[in-house]
């Protein structure tokens, strides 16, 4: 597909928008529908667009591998954690309120902090599914095509 | 209709393409119904990532259904049944969107009168899943984390049977699978 210069210049108009209208989903989740989940998916598919018209080792080269392990373990920690600083504050786990000293815009920030490590995860976690499940043909005509060389 | 042709259908490609429009037409349906999180979510989800998945796997099999001789009547009978009764019970559901109905009178009614005091924000799906019942959610995002674990262990393994169409007398040693899994990480 990298050969074809439609799908290249349809791509390169898309990506950028795609990738945006994610982060929008993200954080304007609050006013409109949304939220982390479909935000990270938003996000994710961007990402696998990329790696359909230019290949995986140049989405592995933006975002590598390890980097998406990372990510996907951290964002269902800040999830976590948000609600332990809430429990050190003296409320209760996850609730908001005590995050900052207006409960209103306490929990408003509770709200977008957790959206994000949802978001996170779930962007990571697509794109990981995606990816191993790639690599996976990769690994098998690597390993055949070596099994038929003599050497 | 596209249901029963993605049911019919025995090229696994076009009944992957079929599902994601199945899945798009119910996002168009809970975007009627004023559903705009559910539509925006079926549509990420149903028509997107789990269409590219299915695609991403149809890599490692057939396109092709195994053809299965006769039918399954206790199958169709049992579906038969089950859709009758659905369909006899969704008669005594309470008309679209009356005041009265339960889903209207629970917790429901609290959180309408208490998001915009509480938080400040206008979008109440967005007040509830994340905080009201944040919990819930927290437990999905560990659900989705636990999916890739559960994935990236299953597909390390060494593969025991051939891919279909290769003929080969026996499986990959694990030397090669090895060798070929280093060099994917290191490029």
């Amino acid at each position: 597909m990298r050969n074809n210069g439609i799908l290249r210049i349809l791509a390169r108009f898309l990506i950028p928008l795609i990738l945006l209208v994610g982060l929008y989903i993200q954080f304007h989740g609050e006013y409109s529908p949304g939220g982390g989940f479909q935000a990270g998916l938003v996000f994710s598919a961007g990402w696998i667009l990329f790696v359909l018209i230019y290949g995986l080792e140049r989405g592995l080269r933006a975002i590598p591998l390890k980097v998406m392990y990372a990510l996907s373990a951290a964002g269902v920690l800040i999830y976590a954690l948000t609600g332990l600083v809430g429990v050190l504050l003296g409320g209760r786990f996850l609730e908001f309120s005590d995050l900052l000293t207006n409960p209103q815009s306490a929990q408003q920030a509770g709200i977008i902090i957790v959206e994000f490590g949802v978001g996170l995860t779930v962007a990571t976690v697509a794109m990981l599914l995606f990816t191993l499940f790639a690599r996976r043909r990769r690994q098998w005509d690597d390993a055949l095509s070596d099994e038929d060389d003599p050497t | 209709m596209v249901a029963v042709a993605v049911v019919r259908v025995r090229d696994l490609f076009a009944a992957a393409m079929l599902f994601a429009i199945y899945s798009l037409l119910s996002a168009g349906l809970f975007t009627v119904l004023d559903a705009g999180d559910v539509a925006l979510t079926e549509a990420a989800v149903g028509a997107g990532l789990s269409t590219i998945l299915v695609l991403a796997v149809l890599t490692l099999a057939r396109r092709h259904e195994h053809p299965t001789g006769g039918h399954n009547w206790l199958a169709l009978a049992v579906v038969l049944v089950t859709g009758a009764m659905l369909g006899y019970a969704a008669m005594d559901l309470p008309e679209f969107g009356a005041p009265d109905n339960p889903a209207q009178l629970h917790v429901g009614a609290h959180y309408v009168a208490n998001t915009g005091p509480d938080m400040g924000i206008p979008n109440m799906v967005a007040a509830v899943l994340a905080s009201y019942r944040s919990i819930d959610t927290m437990g999905e995002a560990f659900v989705i984390f636990a999916a890739a674990l559960a994935v990236f262990s299953l597909l390390s393994v060494r593969p025991h049977r051939d891919l279909p169409g290769v003929r080969r007398r026996r499986p990959i040693s694990r030397r090669r699978w090895r060798k070929s899994s280093t060099d994917r990480k290191s490029s």
